[in-house]
């Protein structure tokens, strides 16, 4: 395989006042992401009733309208801004777990598969066909519905489907690696391949790793939220902002904030994410492929 | 080229075994549908729970029912709901015409959305008019896709009733979810376009047209949609899988009445033949796409049989 430079034609030059318009962007994406994983780890902290206080005087309270419940209360009398920041820890909890699983198990088959094809790329090449086949929700929906819900659950199912794509990722970049003159340079030198692996193969594919994973996580927060959202998730007694979405979607007609906030929660989240990854791409993988 | 077919049928019959046998195995998981079915029938003896199961052929080994399963399915014999007895096949011919008809529509409609998009965001790379479009895409990446459904319902049938909440209502029902699912698929597909466009328009060819002094829009639509049209469909039918995973979800918020509504609810009432059957015809169509992907891809670019 040799190195040609694809001609792309984003050789013409952005404009530099629109470049702070990115930065701006990261700034935003950052602040976001920040903001939820700090609410997420303090929230138990400040609210120690874990968001099950009921108060059944004050039920059904519109945003904005009483100090005690500022962003409103469900139709159980439970409010809702203390029950949206408790609700993101398991959002970012499932998210942030479940790709670190993922990235562990699919970097190490990619390396190996990578650096020494055979057994292991034949298998990885296999689960990547019938991963691309699986809607991963059905699948999910199968063995959740049976097996039940549960963080634990969901974040092994998000592993089993999800690995997959580091793994690919990881593959490609070490196929294309190999024939550099470094790596060919340093196994002239009689590098061992451990060594060779950790010093000058594993830095190269970290860039796209980590933007695979800001991504990843967004996705996962979104996957793990309808998953609960219909009912297969966490338990519906634990605040979070699916199983919150379930429940405020039968008062649609009365109570409109009670689904409103909870899935603003996710979307901001998410967003950041997502904004944070897109400077990362544009940072470390200038030719942005989708 | 024969045998490239061939390799890629030989995969998608491999995937299909995989997801029945992962399927047929998690429902055998299950537990006991015996006892679900006698429950409310009063006082049940073993022999009552033993006859039920010889009745659903759930006393022989896992392998014979798997066996049993996929011959059933190559005839289009998928057995019996355990809830009054419909033949699976039959709820399945009721629910697949409403997700591929809904499926279809919000795709059409998607690329109606983001091929002008996307190639405006080509067209103008790097300056306001791309920023906006990426950033909006952005932010429609970012909409949990369960969520919108429930903010259009809210906004377009509760706080301006215009259109009916679920169910299906007429051909007008079929909008909110169109829509829903339009603005999901939108979000990526406007990149996509965006992407395999830049590199089209890179291409000679197209610095030829416009030498010529075809008009921007005649190069645009005519010599550059053409050509990015390949890579496009690849990356469409790349994304389908996930594609037809949103649209479960979004039925069953709107209670469409096709194949996820139907799987859902086969999930709430353990009813597994109908899970079993239905959560395999979705696979096969994920697989059926992909492999017609290939196959055209492979017909048309003779680069990639030899990959």
């Amino acid at each position: 395989m040799s190195n040609v430079v694809t001609p792309v034609v984003s050789s013409t030059p952005r404009s530099l006042r629109w470049r702070h318009l990115r930065s701006l962007e990261f700034v935003v994406g950052v602040l976001l992401t920040a903001t939820m994983v700090l609410l997420a780890l303090l929230s138990p902290l400040i609210f120690p009733d874990q968001g099950t206080r009921m108060d059944l005087a004050a039920r059904l309270v519109p945003p904005l309208t009483q100090w005690a419940h500022p962003l409103g209360t469900d139709p159980l009398g439970r409010d809702v801004l203390e029950r949206v920041l408790l609700g993101g820890r398991i959002s970012l909890f499932v998210g942030f777990v479940s790709v670190a699983g993922s990235v562990i198990v699919g970097v190490a088959v990619g390396l190996i598969a990578g650096f020494y094809r055979g057994f292991w790329d034949m298998f990885l090449m296999r689960c990547v066909d019938v991963q691309l086949a699986l809607p991963f929700i059905l699948i999910a929906l199968t063995f959740i519905s049976i097996l039940g819900g549960g963080i634990g659950n969901i974040i092994l199912f998000m592993i089993l489907s999800q690995w997959v794509q580091y793994a690919r990722l990881v593959r490609g970049l070490v196929l294309s690696l190999r024939e550099r003159e470094f790596v060919q340079a340093a196994r002239a030198f009689g590098v061992r391949d451990f060594s060779m692996i950790r010093h000058h193969i594993v830095p190269n594919v970290l860039g796209p790793v980590v933007i695979l994973m800001t991504l990843n996580v967004a996705e996962n927060i979104l996957l793990e939220s309808s998953l609960t959202f219909l009912g297969l998730g966490v338990d519906p007694q634990t605040p979070s902002w699916g199983g919150m979405l379930a429940d405020g979607r039968t008062y649609l007609q009365t109570a409109w904030w009670v689904s409103v906030i909870p899935g603003l929660a996710i979307m901001l989240t998410v967003l950041g994410l997502n904004l944070l990854g897109d400077w990362l791409r544009d940072r470390l993988d200038p030719l942005g492929r989708p | 080229m024969i045998g490239f077919f061939v390799k890629r049928l030989l995969q998608a019959v491999f995937v299909v075994l995989v997801v029945t046998l992962f399927v047929s195995y998690a429902v055998r998981l299950s537990g006991d549908p015996a006892i679900m079915l006698a429950q409310g029938a009063g006082s049940v003896t073993e022999e009552d729970l033993r006859n039920i199961r010889i009745g659903l052929g759930l006393d022989r080994p896992f392998p014979v029912q798997y066996f049993e399963f996929v011959k059933g399915m190559l005839v289009g014999d998928f057995g019996r709901s355990f809830l009054g007895g419909t033949p699976v096949s039959r709820l399945l011919a009721d629910a697949l015409p409403a997700t591929l008809s809904l499926a279809a529509c919000s795709l059409l409609l998607s690329l109606l959305i983001s091929i002008p998009l996307g190639i405006q965001a080509a067209v103008h790379q790097g300056g306001p008019i791309d920023q906006a479009i990426r950033i909006g895409s952005l932010v429609g990446l970012s909409f949990p896709n369960f969520w919108l459904a429930i903010m259009l319902v809210l906004l377009l049938s509760i706080t301006f009733p215009i259109l009916p909440p679920s169910g299906w209502d007429g051909p007008v029902s079929l909008i909110m979810p169109t829509l829903t699912m339009a603005i999901i698929f939108s979000a990526t597909n406007i990149r996509l376009v965006r992407t395999s466009m830049l590199e089209t328009l890179s291409a000679q060819y197209i610095m030829v047209a416009r030498a010529k002094g075809l008009k921007d829009r005649v190069v645009l639509y005519k010599h550059a949609l053409r050509n990015c049209a390949i890579p496009l469909i690849t990356y469409i039918g790349l994304q389908f899988g996930k594609m037809i995973g949103g649209l479960v979800v979004v039925e069953k918020v709107f209670n469409w009445p096709g194949m996820g509504t139907l799987a859902f609810d086969a999930i709430s009432a353990r009813d597994y033949p109908v899970l079993q059957a239905s959560v395999t015809v979705l696979a096969l169509l994920v697989v059926t796409a992909n492999l017609l992907v290939d196959v055209a891809y492979g017909l048309v670019d003779p680069r990639i049989r030899n990959r």
